[in-house]
């Protein structure tokens, strides 16, 4: 399969650019619900255009309502996403979210596809233990109890957490905390007895919780897939994760770097556009190069996916270090370039970088993911 | 199963039954390369009849017309060919400036009386190419070359002389840039083929500081070059050279595949990896370089179908060298002292070190990382003033 959008991705990739850009700009959508200091850090009426658009449905099977895209699809929207910093619970809800439900008993499926196929719910991924992304240890515990589990532990940076209808919860029902083995996946509905979040709002201006699980009392059909075995399904919504904020931070790249040419071709210093001092040009065109380079390795972990390749693994780990390596220096380049103004909030360029920082963290930062690379490669 | 598919099987089993076993190992030395022309040596008989089977396919140029010596395939057979010899560890049956530079300009610019000749012989790999290019007043600044075709009729005379041409004392013709107008800079350099036996040619090779002479001084004392050996207009040759020069930095970026998009954590390991900061640092490139192998699979797609930025070449240069340089760095630090060895057996003759060397010419060759980044603000960003 080439590495490039084909016809039909191509239609999608133009939908969903001129839509991002006139519905999901940076001051209809991040600037003003940041000011007006909204609880959820995004607008329902745009998740529910997302839904009208089909967007919702992309990764979610054609019997099950949705479009039966891959993770090409979902990127392609994302890169709009980021592109325009658009606030939105697409990632977690309609990525990964649907990753987990894809899977799920046809009782789960019919509680919660629908919401999401309309834009009414929203959902949240409860994985997280600590400020550092490291799935590989689970402590929060999910023991029998009665006719089902009682889940007890805390959760860290859950993003859109406090907006979210359900939260798909990652527990241990058997082994140590470091065991790749015994992990169960529960739909959590968000009034569950027992289950507390606090909110906070992060430097983008997107909201997270701190989760706390008390001894929360679930039916056995909150299960997502088999217990014991949650961890194919959790890798499964981790590489949706992961390489959805790889295309993201694609998006946040080209946002920024696209701003920053621009501003290069416009201001003037000692006489001259700034973007004719060969210091500027060389720094625009190595940043040129990398932001190419990780859409090539995102692109190429989307179709390793969505084709079920052994190694898509390896791929979505080198595209969300990559594409998190790209993006940052977009960010401290977009800024430095951009001179003083570029430190004022009025400016837009001082959003991407705030946005490429909180994307960096999560689902795993290029450390993290360098290591990974390392470790599936034998060393 | 779909054309591509079946396309795909016969492939497969064409290579089962016709790659020799030799063929199927990687690629050592120098002397592993086949680069054919009229005084190949070839290192083993497996070689040879490697040789000999694919061009009889017309698989030393497999998108290559079929009336040019090439297999005709479309992009995607192209591509199912190099996966499945990708798949099986198998060599390039030949390596020729004649594939990767020269043909390609033929293709675009030459009669079709040129490109049934050219081509033929270089598919066959009966003749071996050189590139006359750089002199030496003209590095960076190529357009400034001074080697002189004086008109003399029903041909040119050239004087001049020509640096950094590679493998020039091994080659049987050249592809080379000469004035034929001096008023005019651009517009006054013409493309000439000619052959490096005919009177007056000669060659030096240059010693490097790798060691190794891959590079020749080439001197020109009063050859005859008859006019019907020309590509393209009359001082129209920068056009060949521009067009050229981008399937060059294709092939010095690595784009088409070769070690230099490989990780090196693993090799690393197996020689015993102790340093925590050392790992680190091999991760991050093996990220770089599975990252950009994903480029190089992208734009070669892309280049396909027409799809590729026309100064992307200098974008995959420019980040394939300087991948290649900071891999062996990396492979040197990962050796310590071992890869100092300069001679030694167990060194292969200094090979690590030696290629290590031979990596910072990547940077400079076919255009400087600095040349690669001030076209990229020019023609891909549209910079002003670039």
């Amino acid at each position: 399969m080439p590495l490039y959008h084909t016809e039909d991705q191509a239609m999608l990739a133009d939908t969903a650019r001129q839509f991002m850009a006139d519905e999901g700009a940076i001051a209809k959508q991040l600037r003003h619900f940041r000011d007006i200091g909204c609880k959820d850090g995004f607008g329902h009426g745009l998740w529910k255009q997302f839904a009208e658009l089909g967007f919702t449905g992309i990764l979610v099977s054609e019997a099950d309502g949705g479009l039966g895209m891959g993770h090409v699809e979902a990127g392609i929207v994302l890169e709009e996403i980021g592109r325009n910093l658009t606030p939105s619970p697409f990632l977690t809800s309609a990525v990964m979210a649907a990753s987990a439900l894809a899977d799920a008993s046809a009782e789960l499926k019919g509680r919660y596809l629908p919401g999401l196929l309309s834009g009414d719910s929203v959902f949240a991924l409860a994985i997280d233990e600590g400020k550092k992304h490291r799935p590989e240890r689970i402590a929060t515990r999910a023991v029998r109890s009665g006719n089902g589990f009682s889940l007890s532990g805390t959760k860290d940076f859950v993003v859109h957490g406090s907006s979210a209808d359900m939260l798909v919860v990652a527990a241990r029902t058997a082994g140590a905390d470091d065991d790749a083995e015994g992990i169960t996946l529960f739909a959590v509905p968000r009034d569950a007895a027992g289950l507390s979040q606090d909110a906070v709002r992060l430097v983008d201006s997107s909201m997270a919780t701190h989760l706390r699980l008390d001894n929360v009392q679930l039916d056995a059909d909150a299960v997502i897939g088999e217990v014991d075995g949650g961890r194919e399904v959790l890798s499964r919504v981790l590489n949706a994760g992961r390489v959805g904020a790889a295309a993201e931070s694609v998006g946040v790249a080209q946002g920024s770097f696209d701003m920053t040419t621009t501003y290069l071709k416009q201001r003037k210093q000692f006489g001259k556009l700034i973007g004719e001092f060969q210091a500027l040009q060389h720094r625009a065109a190595h940043l040129y190069s990398e932001i190419e380079i990780a859409r090539a390795a995102t692109i190429k972990a989307q179709q390793l996916l969505d084709a079920g390749s052994d190694k898509a693994e390896l791929m979505v780990s080198v595209a969300k270090a990559k594409a998190g390596k790209a993006a940052s220096l977009a960010v401290r380049e977009g800024v430095q370039m951009h001179g003083g103004i570029g430190m004022t909030d009025e400016y837009d360029i001082g959003l991407y970088m705030k946005r490429d920082r909180a994307l960096a963290e999560f689902m795993g930062d290029m450390f993290y993911h360098a290591d990974r690379v390392a470790k599936l490669s034998g060393y | 199963m779909s054309d591509l598919e079946a396309f795909r099987q016969e492939i497969r089993a064409w290579l089962e039954e016709n790659c020799p076993p030799e063929m199927r190992q990687p690629v050592h030395d120098e002397d592993d390369i086949c680069w054919g022309g009229r005084h190949f040596q070839f290192k083993n008989e497996a070689q040879k009849l490697w040789l000999t089977r694919c061009a009889a396919k017309g698989y030393t140029v497999p998108d290559w017309p079929q009336a040019y010596g090439g297999a005709g395939m479309s992009p995607a057979e192209a591509k199912v060919w190099r996966e499945e010899m990708n798949r099986i560890g198998a060599r390039p049956p030949l390596s020729s400036f004649g594939i990767w530079m020269l043909g390609p300009a033929l293709l675009k610019f030459g009669t079709e009386e040129q490109k049934v000749h050219y081509l033929g012989q270089i598919a066959r790999g009966e003749i071996r190419w050189c590139q006359g290019y750089s002199e030496p007043g003209s590095g960076s600044d190529l357009v400034s070359l001074q080697t002189f075709g004086e008109d003399k009729g029903d041909h040119w005379v050239v004087n001049g002389s020509k640096i950094w041409t590679s493998y020039a004392n091994k080659a049987d013709w050249i592809f080379c840039l000469v004035r034929t107008d001096k008023a005019n800079k651009y517009q006054g350099i013409s493309f000439l083929l000619f052959d490096m036996e005919s009177a007056g040619v000669s060659t030096k090779p240059i010693l490097l500081i790798s060691g190794n002479s891959p590079f020749c001084e080439t001197f020109f004392d009063n050859v005859k070059v008859p006019k019907q050996q020309i590509v393209g207009e009359l001082n129209r040759g920068w056009d060949v050279a521009k067009y050229l020069l981008g399937h060059e930095r294709e092939m010095i970026s690595g784009a088409g595949g070769g070690d230099r998009l490989t990780t090196i954590g693993a090799v690393l390991n197996r020689a015993g990896l102790e340093d925590p900061l050392l790992r680190a640092e091999l991760a991050m490139f093996d990220v770089d370089a599975l990252a950009y192998g994903a480029m190089g699979e992208k734009f070669l797609d892309e280049i396909k179908v027409g799809k590729a930025h026309p100064a992307q070449p200098n974008m995959m240069k420019y980040a394939g060298t300087e991948l290649n340089k900071r891999r062996y760095e990396l492979l040197m630090a990962g050796g310590g002292s071992a890869s100092l060895e300069w001679e030694s057996e167990a060194s292969d003759g200094g090979s690590r070190a030696r290629g290590w060397l031979r990596t910072k010419a990547n940077s400079i060759e076919g255009g400087t990382s600095e040349v690669m980044l001030n076209v990229i603000s020019k023609r891909i960003l549209d910079l002003p003033g670039a």
